[in-house]
């Protein structure tokens, strides 16, 4: 706001001068979001340091260590790799069953395993670039990242020797779980 | 997984018929006996799993002659442990009486 003098007497003019015309529709305007999104709730008998059984895909039937929860209703687990092949991966709540076995987890610095570490690099290519790398990419065995195998290893340790002071835990976890003649999941105590 | 040692992580069930009347068919919805499931209480432990019927074809598509359709079980059925089921195609009629897979999976426990 400014103020101008014509000769005995002075007028205000505004810094921002309305519009000369206002719109003949009226301008939508987005109503605002009341919800937010709440992080996933797992169901209680998920605990980090509890033994699960994963039910499907690669590792089928396999028992795993549940290290820590991912976003999005995932959970972070280890076999460990150095027992039964399982490596530090990510798996979905509702493909698991929660055994009562449970440990004590060793004091870990977890915090460089989110999503990001499990999601492959993807570069930025033309399309034919892609077609052509894709007939390449064939050939080559995949690499995994390096810091992988150092990673894993350094979970396993920790692990491997907590599991240790428990009697027969190190062969529950080399063992698979799986359903026989007579058996009735909905009668078992998890 | 070592084929000498069992891994089957599903139970087995039978598919008895389609929901029905006394003179009408609703083959949208199948009927299923669960193996070792006698009462209402013992089939809310399966509501919700997913169901596999799998069965061979003389036709291999993408290299395989094995096909499954996949549903799951909605509700249960009467007070003997039988429980109705949705598949994304409805089970021909030449099922009734084969074995389905109920998974372990969308997991509650």
């Amino acid at each position: 706001m400014s103020t101008k003098t014509f000769g005995s007497g002075s007028r205000e003019i505004p810094a921002n001068k309305a519009s000369k015309w206002y719109p003949t529709a009226d301008i939508p305007q987005p109503k605002k979001a009341r919800k937010t999104q709440h992080p996933t709730k797992l169901r209680e008998s998920l605990v980090p340091g509890t033994i699960l059984i994963i039910l499907a895909g690669r590792f089928r039937g396999k028992r795993v260590v549940y290290l820590k929860p991912l976003d999005g209703g995932v959970l972070l687990v280890t076999g460990p790799f150095k027992l039964n092949g399982v490596p530090l991966r990510r798996v979905n709540a509702r493909y698991v069953i929660a055994t009562s076995t449970k440990i004590d987890l060793p004091e870990l610095d977890l915090d460089k395993f989110d999503d990001k570490y499990f999601t492959a690099d993807v570069k930025e290519s033309s399309e034919e670039d892609q077609f052509f790398d894709a007939a390449k990419a064939a050939k080559e065995k995949k690499q995994l990242p390096e810091n992988r195998t150092a990673d894993q290893s350094e979970v396993d340790k920790a692990l491997v020797s907590v599991i240790k002071q428990t009697p027969q835990l190190t062969s529950y976890l080399k063992s698979t779980f799986s359903l026989s003649k007579g058996d009735r999941p909905h009668l078992m105590k998890w | 997984m070592s084929s000498g040692s069992p891994h089957r992580l599903y139970v087995k069930g039978k598919h008895l018929s389609y929901k029905r009347g006394k003179r009408n068919t609703d083959p949208n919805t199948s009927l299923i006996k669960i193996e070792g499931v006698e009462s209402t209480e013992d089939a809310q432990f399966y509501l919700g799993k997913r169901v596999a019927y799998v069965y061979r074809t003389q036709k291999s598509i993408r290299g395989s002659k094995i096909r499954v359709i996949w549903g799951k079980i909605t509700r249960p059925h009467g007070n003997n442990g039988v429980v109705r089921s949705k598949f994304r195609n409805n089970l021909p009629p030449s099922s009734f009486g084969a074995t389905l897979r109920i998974m372990l999976y969308p997991s509650n426990i």
